[in-house]
């Protein structure tokens, strides 16, 4: 590299690392977030407090009970006798579910009759809602395929034999994980360009800096470089993490995985830049950083599938590196994928990258007022 | 009010008016990211592509394939053998494969137990569990049917009957709607204050400020009344979104839900305020804004992830976000009413927030240039 475009670089990370709070900003919150996140990220569920309603007093309701006492999931925390009280645990969400056993839940079973229990769930949030009817149905079923073997129901013509690939257990957070990986290298990599310009231009140094022989090409570089390095090693950090501590497979090559990183922070530097070189003020350059950050979180399909979108939002979701990223990022963790099955992501990364980054070079002689 | 402090605040309206970026914080922030947000989050997965093999078509596998069929959330796709099923899967073309084997009538039909099998891409597990949800549905209703057709009823030992209240529809977007609310006001929060004390050190306008009559309160107030009337002004907007573009039922009184938006406003405004007063430049000021402010609120806050499932150490480390306590009083008040058993305490934490984080401001600005 020229030694010019090098001394820009050398200034570019001196100005970010000069101050003592913004080295700290760089490295601690990501390696922080990463390990809280990890473990509070996650759409299984633990210890889901419930109640009991048992109106009957039989041997079977006390079976049937115990199979909830000894799951996992579930942890009991009281019992009730009557609606209003069950309602006033849920209302308070002091329990999630309340297990309503009726007084002839033996008896109709001896009497080779069905009986009912109800399973009263707080909605509110509507996704811990049915997965906790999946447990509870699970354990139902359990408890059925149990009673009717050994009291002679005869057994039902067909059942499901259920697995699941790459994730056997479905823990989601082997899911998340990788995600986060892609969330917090794109936080660094917005941290570190989204006000390099911004500042420079309210501190006037950047009219002194379109003043030098440089092109803007190479200013381009010297802006994008610390971006790139410091992506990579915080990646390389988290990743680092994410297997370690986390214990996520990491099944594919490094090699796609570093040239997804490389891509990724391409685009996501790019975009920085972008927004930066727009930006008259740090405030507009923070704000442009935000309006990009949020959609590009939260249309990546990090937590909610981009499938369950609308075709509208699906289409606008091509635009977001995200996207691409999060598919490498666990394509490679979990189903080990290569490089060569990932070049239709690389690509429209690459494209993203070119794109801003030529825009951003416009934008720093040409800005829209 | 004294005339000292209407100064001030004139002041500040004029730099909101002239960098419109605080209006746009204000007023095109949560409308884009609720327009984005409440269309494209959802986990209602509708539609899913699911494989369907069935080595030995009769009447029974007929049945159970029409069973998946009719439901909406399938979108079924044939494969004449189980490897070009499996292959699909691997490819992501599919996200499940169901496979009835050639003695499965036969089976089903003698000694019963036929295995269904199904395979399902685990990489996303909430995905995948919510997948198993509906085939378990369509093998229930298939029982049912088969049931009938040998003229009797389908008894299980214990028939199980759910009832989801607040929801019983069980649609994610009211309870993920209110959630984004507090996401939103977050940014709004933080976004409108953490760069303005931090600004006026830089330009030097704050050593100018401290060399007038104008008290420490007033400088205060002259900065976070403008802000707090523009955030309750995004915040009467997404209230309106979600109510009239997302159709989220209101059960609890309006009354309520501003009032915690007040509370929770002034503790989101006081943290930008701190940001920015512990920061003292712009950019430093920006990056912690960036950092604090968003991924915990959106991770930590219970908005999408349930914070009862946490272990028990990061339940903990959540107290101290304060989108945790409006997420839950928005859910409530929106889906379940006033509950005050949820609205005070969680209320009470908002006010102990707000006071926390303006009385550490209040203690750090000083009149001094250190």
């Amino acid at each position: 590299m020229p030694a010019h475009i090098w001394a820009l670089t050398v200034k570019e990370f001196l100005a970010l690392l000069r101050d003592k709070v913004s080295r700290m900003a760089l490295i601690v919150p990501p390696i922080l977030q990463l390990v809280v996140f990890g473990y509070a990220a996650s759409f299984d569920l633990n210890h889901v407090p419930y109640a009991i309603y048992n109106e009957d007093s039989g041997a079977a309701s006390r079976d049937f009970l115990a199979r909830f006492a000894g799951a996992e999931v579930f942890q009991p925390v009281a019992e009730v006798n009557s609606d209003a009280q069950a309602a006033r645990l849920l209302e308070s969400r002091d329990v999630l579910l309340v297990l309503h056993l009726g007084p002839h839940f033996t008896r109709d079973l001896l009497l080779h009759r069905s009986a009912s229990v109800q399973a009263i769930i707080d909605g509110r949030n509507s996704n811990t809602a049915s997965i906790a009817l999946n447990y509870v149905s699970a354990i139902v079923q359990g408890f059925n395929e149990q009673w009717a073997a050994d009291h002679g129901w005869g057994r039902p013509p067909a059942m499901l034999k259920i697995r699941a690939w790459y994730n056997p257990n479905l823990l989601s957070r082997w899911f998340i994980v990788p995600g986060i990986v892609g969330l917090l290298t794109l936080v660094v990599a917005m941290v570190v360009t989204s006000l390099s310009v911004a500042r420079e231009r309210e501190a006037g140094t950047f009219d002194q800096l379109l003043v030098t022989p440089y092109r803007p090409f190479e200013i381009l570089i010297g802006k994008a470089l610390p971006g790139l390095i410091v992506g990579l090693l915080e990646g390389t950090g988290i990743v680092l993490i994410a297997v370690l501590w986390f214990h996520v497979p990491l099944l594919g090559s490094l090699a796609a995985l570093y040239l997804g990183l490389i891509f990724f922070l391409m685009s996501a530097v790019g975009v920085g830049l972008m927004i930066s070189a727009a930006a008259a003020t740090q405030q507009q350059g923070l704000l442009g950083a935000f309006l990009f950050l949020v959609p590009a979180v939260i249309l990546s399909g990090f937590a909610t599938p981009i499938a369950n979108m609308p075709p509208a939002v699906q289409t606008l979701t091509y635009l977001n590196p995200m996207r691409y990223f999060l598919v490498i990022l666990r394509g490679v963790f979990l189903e080990g994928d290569g490089v060569s099955l990932l070049w239709s992501q690389y690509l429209p990364l690459a494209a993203i990258g070119l794109l801003t980054m030529a825009a951003a070079a416009w934008l720093f002689r040409h800005r829209l007022y | 009010m004294n005339t000292r402090l209407v100064g001030l605040m004139r002041k500040e309206l004029l730099q909101i008016v002239r960098d419109p970026s605080a209006i746009a914080i204000a007023f095109v922030l949560p409308v884009v990211l609720l327009l984005i947000f409440g269309y494209g989050v959802s986990l209602d997965a509708k539609h899913v592509l699911v494989g369907v093999v069935v080595d030995a078509p009769t009447p029974q596998t007929q049945s159970f394939v029409a069973g998946m069929r009719r439901s909406e959330y399938f979108s079924v796709q044939t494969f004449s053998d189980i490897h070009r099923a499996r292959e699909a899967l691997r490819e992501r073309r599919i996200n499940g494969i169901v496979w009835l084997r050639g003695d499965f009538s036969r089976l089903a039909l003698t000694a019963g137990d036929a295995p269904v099998g199904v395979v399902v891409n685990g990489v996303d597990a909430n995905d995948a569990r919510i997948l198993e949800g509906y085939v378990q549905g369509v093998w229930a209703q298939w029982l049912e049917r088969e049931a009938q057709l040998r003229g009797g009823r389908l008894t299980l030992p214990v028939d199980l009957q759910s009832r989801i209240w607040y929801n019983p529809a069980v649609r994610s977007r009211d309870y993920l709607v209110p959630g984004l609310i507090a996401v939103i006001m977050t940014l709004i929060g933080a976004l409108l204050t953490a760069l303005v004390v931090a600004r006026e050190w830089e330009r030097g306008t704050y050593e100018a400020l401290m060399a007038t009559p104008v008290s420490m309160r007033e400088i205060l107030l002259g900065k976070v009344l403008p802000y707090f009337v523009l955030g309750m002004g995004g915040m009467a907007l997404s209230v309106a979104m979600a109510l009239w573009l997302f159709h989220v039922p209101l059960r609890g009184s309006a009354l309520v839900l501003f009032g915690s938006a007040a509370l929770f406003l002034l503790a989101a405004l006081g943290m930008g305020l701190l940001i920015s007063t512990a920061a003292k430049s712009q950019f430093v000021a920006g990056l912690i804004a960036i950092i604090v402010t968003f991924l915990p609120a959106f991770i930590l806050s219970g908005f999408i992830f349930d914070i009862r499932s946490m272990p028990e150490p990061i339940q903990i480390i959540t107290h101290i976000i304060a989108a945790r306590y409006f997420v839950a009083i928005l859910q409530t008040v929106f889906l379940a009413g006033n509950v005050w058993s949820v609205i005070l305490p969680n209320g009470a934490a908002l006010l102990a927030m707000a006071l926390f984080f303006l009385g550490i401001v209040a203690r750090l600005s000083r009149k001094r240039l250190d």
